[in-house]
């Protein structure tokens, strides 16, 4: 981050941040459901939650991405 | 019925001891008292930025949508990771450009960023509009939690006006390091109180989550997912879109950005902030748990749901430990609101009607400021009826039609110009007034168009608005020079 500017292209992983918003909405009017229940949450509520743990999985890889980025920028 | 009272008045002596703590060893320059000095490591940002996360909205209010709603609450659960994700590569930007020109608050930013102080000023009057009504809301949610907690021993208007007192006094000591102090205490009894109760409740009354949730679908079909019209996956999608690109643009947790020491914390916290933010899930749950177990809370009394089934399930001395928690939740965010709020007005209004006004001027006025807006919020709690949802949802709105003249800003050079900024803001507020006060949806203004279109959020209409009048005045107004 530190230092000149990376060029665009060599952060192309950075789009992965928008896989977790992009699938946790688009998916919503297909999981609108009760059953199956997935443990013990309707199906809509596991879904929610199932991708919130994934946003903080996929910022985590971002960010060490990013980090051994900086780092071969040095 | 004491001992819940005892541990009430611990709470808040607690909260009021930290707050006036936090100020040891700094003097009160207003870049101490309202950025912290910029010297906020991880966990103090992460504390402020997760006071959006608590406030008596999502204690009470999510709990109370959960038991009155049912499935349209789980956005409340959605909007955060987006807007964490967002942050990711916004914050950093804002950080950097903020500790570079010294900025003390939002309208700072785009004062600087549009070098025009009129800017400044129409972005500090929507900020503060905002606010108040936010404020607001925390007072009267303080009010509830206390006078259900003490069993009615304590009224809500005392407690308003006592919470209102130990507010005022620490954030005029201490400032942002008095909210980040008492945001620490506040987390850790919120996040003890919520698991405990979110898993305690579904088991004592139902044996277990799946069983609960099969109970409720029995008795109530349909309650747990979306509505076919109405409150639809349209509505959900455009709702949480919406609000989290509003998210940071409440003036609170823009220049809580500011107290970060560098900008990696803000890249950690939005790793951190989505799983912490799912302890959301368990105040749902006891919101859940109340639906078939204290049923009958209509409208506005659902936001009661949560205390009521605590205090039929627990002895004094829990519901007192709950009530607790959430007083704090009301104080950490109300703190935060009063030294923006004031911190607004006295740099970008003040300062601009007096540029001569010192740096020291400007500080006091802005901690006199305080006790000032205060009152003010106090008057509106005690006086006013139903109308507040109505407000808050208009104070996001508010807050939300700065996204436009922000993102075109994050640049090297902002992309629109300083007269397509200032119409976009004006043209959006413009249309968020006459949407809240005709009560106009998508589906009155519109009436042949399809279910889906009609069901998205209103707010849409507005932001629509906003970024076409901002792209065409700017384009109409570019490489010209503007005043």
């Amino acid at each position: 981050m530190t230092g000149s500017p990376t060029p665009a292209r060599a952060r192309r992983y950075r789009w992965l941040a928008l896989l977790p918003p992009v699938a946790l909405l688009g998916g919503i009017p297909f999981v609108n459901r009760v059953h199956p229940l997935v443990l013990g949450l309707p199906l809509l509520l596991a879904w929610i939650v199932g991708w919130v743990i994934a946003t903080s999985a996929v910022m985590g890889c971002v960010w060490m991405l990013d980090r051994a980025r900086s780092r071969a920028d040095r | 019925m004491t001992v819940a009272l005892g541990i009430l008045l611990a709470a808040f002596a607690a909260a009021i001891g930290l707050g006036l703590l936090a100020r040891r060893g700094h003097t009160m320059s207003l870049e101490q008292w309202s950025v912290g000095g910029r010297g906020f490591g991880t966990v103090f940002v992460f504390l402020l930025m997760a006071g959006e996360i608590y406030t008596t909205f999502t204690f009470l209010g999510g709990s109370g949508w959960a038991y009155g709603k049912g499935g349209p609450a789980l956005y409340i659960l959605c909007y955060g990771a987006v807007a964490y994700t967002l942050s990711y590569f916004m914050l950093p930007v804002i950080w950097r450009y903020a500790q570079a020109k010294r900025l003390v608050s939002q309208p700072d930013f785009f004062a600087a960023k549009y070098d025009s102080r009129g800017l400044g000023v129409l972005v500090a009057l929507v900020s503060v509009a905002a606010l108040v009504p936010y404020l607001v809301l925390q007072l009267k949610g303080l009010g509830i939690i206390v006078s259900e907690a003490s069993y009615g021993a304590v009224s809500p208007t005392t407690a308003v006006w006592t919470g209102t007192a130990a507010l005022v006094g620490y954030v005029v000591v201490s400032g942002v390091r008095g909210s980040a102090w008492t945001a620490a205490l506040k987390d850790i009894m919120i996040l003890g109180v919520a698991v405990a109760i979110g898993v305690y409740l579904p088991f004592h009354y139902y044996g277990g989550y799946g069983a609960m949730f099969e109970a409720i679908d029995r008795a109530r079909p349909g309650f747990l997912t979306l509505p076919a019209t109405g409150m639809s996956p349209a509505w959900f999608v455009s709702t949480v879109v919406l609000t989290a690109l509003g998210f940071y643009m409440w003036p609170q947790y823009f220049a809580g950005a500011y107290t970060a020491r560098s900008e990696d914390v803000f890249r950690k916290n939005a790793v951190l902030l989505p799983l912490y933010q799912l302890v959301i899930l368990f105040v749902f749950f006891a919101g859940f748990a109340a639906v078939l177990t204290v049923p009958g809370l209509k409208g506005p009394d659902a936001d009661l749901s949560l205390l009521r089934i605590a205090k039929q399930t627990f002895s004094a001395p829990t519901v007192g430990v709950i009530g607790a928690a959430g007083l704090l939740t009301a104080l950490v965010p109300g703190s935060m609101i009063l030294i923006t709020a004031a911190t607004i007005l006295a740099q970008n209004v003040y300062r601009v009607l007096v540029p001569t006004a010192t740096d020291r001027a400007v500080t006091r006025l802005a901690r006199a400021l305080v006790p000032v807006i205060a009152l003010l919020a106090v008057g509106l709690t005690l006086r006013g009826g139903e109308a507040l949802v109505p407000l808050l949802l208009m104070g996001y709105n508010l807050v939300t039609q700065l996204f436009p003249a922000l993102l075109a800003s994050l640049g090297e050079r902002p992309w629109a110009t300083t007269s397509g900024a200032f119409a976009g803001i004006v043209a959006g507020e413009l249309t968020v007034a006459y949407l809240s006060l005709t009560g106009a949806t998508l589906a009155t203004l519109a009436p042949g168009a399809p279910q889906t279109l009609k069901d998205l959020n209103v707010g849409i209409v507005a932001l629509t608005v906003n970024a076409a009048v901002l792209t065409t005045v700017s384009l109409a107004t570019r490489r010209r020079p503007t005043w």
